[in-house]
């Protein structure tokens, strides 16, 4: 290769097992045979197994009724539906409790990491102790030892634990709240919570716009968070204010109206979300140490307030850290919520575990899980990834 | 800050607030604001409150000899269930008269890691301890160990043929020929072997009964599939990352689609995969142990995030070091092996042992196919109807066994990082 780089020397030649490049390609055709090989070795005895065993191949149990039941469902869903219906129940599952997931143990695990590196001794050590059991014990253990003293600890319905003036009701049956009745307001409530949002945003570049060329600040954060709230509400008052609610009331061994709250949802998120956030903290912590004494009391000397400094010095330096390790905890938790299985909450790997034992076709199914894990975690990375190119360092 | 007052009538000042011996560190580190004395006196009431309870319920009105649970009824925490139990949660279902041999093999695979912990280790002595250790770890485990004739010439063709390539420059004629005479035997052994004209000898030691993995239970079956779920994955995720750094575009591709394959589906996938398709991939009539299948599905899932660790180690070393080793006329093997891999490995032990707790934690999962493991035996303990009840008990008591050793893992990787920087820090 250095002979070729001088470009006016002649190739010197070399005998053909001498040659790095026909080396190279040799060795990549006996490697790719082999993988190949093995593929077809695979491949042939498993289209014989199947053969042998009657399994059909193909998809088309997708349509066929599911004939089991799911106890915790964001969409319509009864035993009478497909297996397709009971997939996407489960892909709608795990992403709820992911998205919670993530949202939650930012929070907790931000919290956590700023309190590592309080000035108060006693609240470092507390935060310091909570990662170190959290981080050294197994996920699946948390979740069994949550969900069981759910379920054993928390009285039976009839006894249900109520709050807040026979509202709220908690039992081993989960938390059962009031929700509003269904009203065709709320869809509109929605709309205009939407073009909230882009109101705010469209204000925010505005002002930002306007801050660059004359130096005027304008409050676009309350003022932003003034129409995302606000617009709704209007839409809701304009509507007469409609608020009837659905009340949760015994009805012989369970609650009947409000909603619930799942213990098997609950257990679970608790236990991705206490956990999850024992390596965001330290995620966090390492993110605000990489960062030099010297931004901070530079951005002081600005004279900047502490809010400015930190969203405008601190944070877009810190995050450049955090982000990237971030990113894999966002998706460690969204893999992670597959343990739901071992406690019963109907996710994605469980719809499907069913199904494979039903149907008997693995193949099929296994091939359904990879699909959907590896379009949700490559969705997350490249949103993670846009996100970091978008604050990364803009270098010469 | 001109102060016109002449020396002797300036204003005596307040003498300076002691920061010394204990009262003076609770001042600094506890009530330096008025904010943080608050925080202090909020938690440390919180903790009072939190830890008298816990006390009260574990140690004040815990039961610690009842025979039965129903006795625990109405009081504290349940530790008679421990005591029942506990043999049951360290092994499983091993034969209960033989479970000196579960606890030895315990003992031995400890006494590998603590070994291999040691620095002083790290050479040949290393491929004694683990072959010695794992020797004695399965004999105990199985009872009976049948080693095949082609295992002793598949090592004599690998050492030989290792030797071979690279110790060329160094070896004197005598030692050559050794490493040639080991691989002529095991290559010529092997192709007798495969061609059907050598028959099946094996060693056998069989100094004990034989016990069945499907009767394996409890820690014993967690530190196998850590310890050897890395120790295979180890050299597979080493391959799996200089092929993922190769300019060859074929097997770049292969691997970097691997890696990614595995690193975005979750464990539990290939652990169902592993249990319901490896049967399907093999031939009619062959069934693979669960155990087995099990070990498989962690070495794969293992292999892809070692792989990603060891890449950083080789992007850590600078490109002086490859155009160093080219300069030199070495080989790409010797390159690899001489000069890159010590290099980039030693880089990245430390979070190698991250990613070894990992996978200490992550064995749990193997309950869902029905592995009894230690978090498995430990659930199980708790389907007895006579101790039915006391989930807290037996999970805490879990929870404080895997603490012990991963926390103990964490402080060595923390330890590891200091010292290795030792040569680069001042």
């Amino acid at each position: 290769m250095a002979v070729a780089a001088v470009g006016s020397t002649p190739r010197v030649k070399v005998a053909p097992w001498n040659d790095p490049v026909i080396r190279g390609w040799v060795f990549q055709i006996i490697v790719v045979g082999l993988v190949a090989g093995l593929a077809w070795y695979l491949v042939s005895n498993t289209i014989e197994n199947l053969a042998r065993q009657k399994i059909a191949s193909g998809f088309d149990y997708l349509g066929r009724e599911a004939g089991f039941e799911i106890g915790d469902t964001m969409i319509s869903y009864s035993p009478a539906s497909t297996y397709a219906r009971a997939i996407w129940v489960g892909i709608l599952n795990t992403l709820r409790v992911a998205v919670l997931g993530v949202i939650l143990s930012t929070i907790l695990g931000t919290l956590l990491g700023v309190g590592r590196l309080s000035p108060n001794w006693l609240l470092s050590k507390i935060c310091e102790w909570y990662v170190e059991a959290f981080r050294n014990v197994p996920l699946l253990l948390w979740l069994f030892l949550f969900y069981k003293l759910i379920s054993e600890a928390f009285p039976g319905p009839r006894q249900a634990i109520s709050a807040l003036w026979g509202s709220l009701f908690l039992s081993n049956r989960g938390l059962y709240f009031p929700v509003p009745m269904a009203d065709p307001i709320h869809k509109w409530m929605g709309v205009a919570l939407l073009v909230g949002i882009a109101g705010a945003v469209v204000l925010h570049r505005w002002a930002r716009k306007r801050q660059e060329a004359t130096g005027q600040p304008f409050p676009s954060i309350s003022a932003g968070l003034g129409i995302v709230i606000g617009l709704p509400l209007l839409v809701w008052l304009a509507a007469g204010a409609p608020s009837a609610m659905s009340w949760p009331a015994l009805k012989g061994f369970n609650f009947e109206g409000g909603t619930v709250i799942q213990p098997e949802f609950t257990a679970l998120l608790v236990g991705l979300v206490l956990y999850t956030s024992a390596f965001v903290a330290e995620i966090v912590r390492s993110g605000i140490l990489a960062l030099h004494k010297g931004q901070s009391e530079a951005a002081a000397a600005l004279g900047l307030s502490r809010g400015q400094s930190m969203r405008l010095v601190l944070l877009p330096q810190a995050l450049r850290v955090i982000v990237p390790p971030m990113t894999s905890q966002y998706l460690n938790i969204t893999k992670n919520s597959s343990l739901a299985i071992a406690i019963g909450y109907p996710d994605l790997v469980a719809s499907i575990n069913v199904t494979i034992n039903q149907t008997g076709q693995a193949i099929e199914n296994i091939l359904l899980i990879m699909a959907a894990y590896l379009s949700v975690s490559l969705s997350i990375s490249a949103f993670m990834n846009w996100y970091n190119k978008r604050i990364a360092l803009t270098e010469r | 800050m001109t102060d016109s007052s002449p020396v002797g009538e300036r204003p005596q000042l307040a003498p300076p607030v002691d920061d010394s011996g204990a009262l003076g560190w609770m001042r600094r580190n506890l009530f330096s604001s008025w904010l943080n004395g608050i925080t202090t006196v909020v938690l440390i009431a919180a903790i009072g409150w939190i830890l008298s309870g816990f006390l009260e319920w574990a140690v004040f009105t815990a039961n610690f000899t009842a025979s039965v649970g129903s006795e625990c009824r109405d009081q504290g925490a349940c530790w008679a269930l421990i005591r029942e139990k506990y043999r049951y949660i360290f092994f499983g279902s091993f034969p209960y008269e033989q479970h000196w041999r579960p606890l030895f093999a315990v003992i031995a695979m400890l006494a590998m890691l603590v070994l291999s912990a040691d620095r002083r280790m790290w050479n040949w002595r290393l491929l004694v301890i683990w072959g010695v250790g794992s020797f004695v770890t399965f004999l105990l485990m199985f009872g009976q160990i049948h080693i095949p004739l082609s295992l002793f010439l598949f090592v004599a063709l690998v050492v030989g043929g290792v030797g071979m390539s690279l110790r060329k420059a160094v070896a004197d004629a005598g030692e050559m020929n050794a490493y040639r005479v080991l691989a002529a035997i095991g290559f010529v052994g092997l192709a007798l072997r495969i061609a059907g004209i050598l028959p099946a000898w094996s060693l056998d030691i069989a100094p004990l009964s034989y016990v069945e993995t499907s009767l394996w239970g409890g820690i014993p079956v967690t530190m196998i599939l850590a310890t050897y779920g890395l120790a295979f994955a180890f050299p597979y995720g080493i391959l799996l990352a200089l092929g993922r750094r190769s300019n060859l575009p074929l097997i770049k591709g292969l691997c970097v689609g691997f890696i990614e394959l595995i690193r975005g589906v979750p464990l539990i996938s290939l652990l169902i995969m592993a249990s319901v398709m490896l049967p399907l991939f093999l031939p009619s009539g062959t069934t693979i142990d669960k155990f087995l299948r099990a070990q498989v599905a962690v070495i794969l899932f293992a292999g892809a995030y070692i792989a990603e660790v060891i890449r950083g180690g080789l992007q850590s070393l600078p490109k002086g070091q490859f155009e160093a080793a080219d300069a030199m006329g070495l080989n790409y093997p010797q390159k690899t092996l001489l000069i890159v891999l010590p290099q980039a490995i030693r880089v990245v032990i430390p979070p190698l042992i991250n990613t070894f707790i990992g996978f200490f934690k992550d064995t749990s999962l193997v309950l869902i196919i029905g592995i009894f493991d230690f978090l498995n035996t430990a659930n199980q303990a708790l389907v007895d109807p006579n101790w039915a009840g006391f989930p807290a008990e037996v999970y805490l008591f879990a929870a404080f066994i895997y603490f012990i050793f991963c926390y103990s893992m964490s402080r060595y990787s923390k330890y590891l990082e200091v010292e290795l920087n030792k040569g680069t820090r001042r």
